[in-house]
């Protein structure tokens, strides 16, 4: 089909070979069709999907990993959100609980292992010490595991209980089901893209004591 | 139960010990029921082997301490034990920075890497040993850690911090 080109005869319609062909295909066609993309469609129960499955690496490096081993016991029982399964390949893995401090030789290790982790991959730092070094401020103590990799939440304690890891994994689950990307604060989120919904993370209730 | 003062077979081994070392014997103490003996660096393996075949059989530690102000500097002790009468030994030798000390390697295999981490923390250097290389810190780490001179939290402009 040849293509028309507007000549000297003002107000002559441009016409597509494309709108005689494949009507249904056109932008301009009259058929009762909307184009979108699957992720937008499929955005709210990929969402859903992934903040009730999220699979943990192992990762305890000390005292922090014997309470993440407790969250995961029958007694506080992570399975209830879906994060029962601590995969001992990083392949398998979505979510990485620091528990622990990360001495500057395990640096480039952990680092290692979180870039093996499929994308999207969440960073949960576990207590005072891959938070921010803790009581470990010396020369062979990574400050904080957030140098290394980008941390999603950050849990106090030295070690923090059970409750209070459960209490950063809802808060994670909140996260990722808003649509809120790996390793980006909620408010950053949100100035970025105005569709993703304000998480107010203060107002999550605190763990009772 | 260790009794406070040492038997009679550890005292004529002191002596032995002395008598062997004159020039190079720099001194012992008994206390509590434990003896420890010191000499040159210059016969450091020599003492050893001594000890060795005096029935002091196993290297239970091999390790330094740093005095920074004293003169020379740093202690480099080896705890002995003998598991035919259930004793211990400590031996002890003096250096300064930069002065290398016989390594034990050949006496006890087990002296490999005791040598290793005191040369990794404290930068003592033996000689004869078979590989000596860094244990614990990182290969490209520069620096030994646990002198007293050395800053707690790295040198300035240290990564991760």
């Amino acid at each position: 089909m040849e293509l028309v080109t507007p000549g000297d005869d003002e107000g002559q319609k441009i016409l597509y070979a494309s709108d005689h062909l494949f009507p249904a295909q056109g932008k301009t066609s009259g058929f009762g069709v909307i184009t979108t993309k699957l992720s937008e469609v499929l955005k709210k129960p990929v969402s859903l999907a992934r903040k009730n499955s999220v699979w943990p690496a192992l990762f305890g490096l000390a005292c922090c990993a014997i309470e993440m081993m407790a969250t995961s016991g029958s007694r506080f029982d992570l399975a209830r959100f879906g994060a029962e399964v601590f995969r001992a390949s990083p392949r398998q893995a979505d979510l990485m609980i620091v528990a622990g401090r990360v001495s500057i030789k395990m640096a480039p290790v952990l680092r290692q292992i979180y870039d093996q982790m499929p994308d999207p991959k969440w960073v949960i730092s576990m207590g005072a010490c891959a938070s921010c070094g803790g009581v470990f401020n010396n020369y062979a103590i990574v400050q904080g595991v957030d140098k290394i990799v980008p941390v999603d939440v950050y849990v106090a304690g030295c070690p923090p209980t059970p409750e209070a890891l459960i209490t950063a994994f809802t808060m994670l689950q909140d996260k990722i089901g808003a649509g809120i990307p790996p390793g980006v604060s909620p408010a950053v989120a949100h100035a970025q893209d105005p569709s993703i919904v304000k998480l107010d993370m203060a107002s999550i209730a605190p763990y009772p004591t | 139960m260790s009794t406070a003062t040492i038997s009679d077979e550890m005292r004529a081994l002191s002596s032995k010990f002395t008598e062997a070392f004159a020039e190079n014997f720099l001194g012992s103490r008994e206390d509590r029921g434990e003896l420890t003996l010191w000499v040159m660096p210059s016969a450091w393996r020599e003492a050893a082997k001594l000890l060795m075949e005096a029935g002091f059989n196993h290297l239970s530690d091999l390790t330094a301490v740093d005095y920074l102000d004293r003169e020379p500097r740093f202690d480099v002790m080896a705890i002995l034990a003998s598991h035919k009468t259930c004793t211990y030994l400590r031996l002890k030798t003096v250096v300064d920075d930069q002065q290398p000390v016989d390594s034990l390697t050949p006496l006890w295999v087990g002296a490999n890497w005791f040598e290793r981490e005191v040369w990794d923390l404290f930068g003592i250097h033996f000689t004869d040993h078979p590989g000596l290389k860094r244990i614990l810190l990182p290969a490209d780490y520069t620096g030994h850690p646990l002198r007293k001179d050395y800053p707690i939290t790295g040198p300035a402009g240290s990564v991760f911090r």
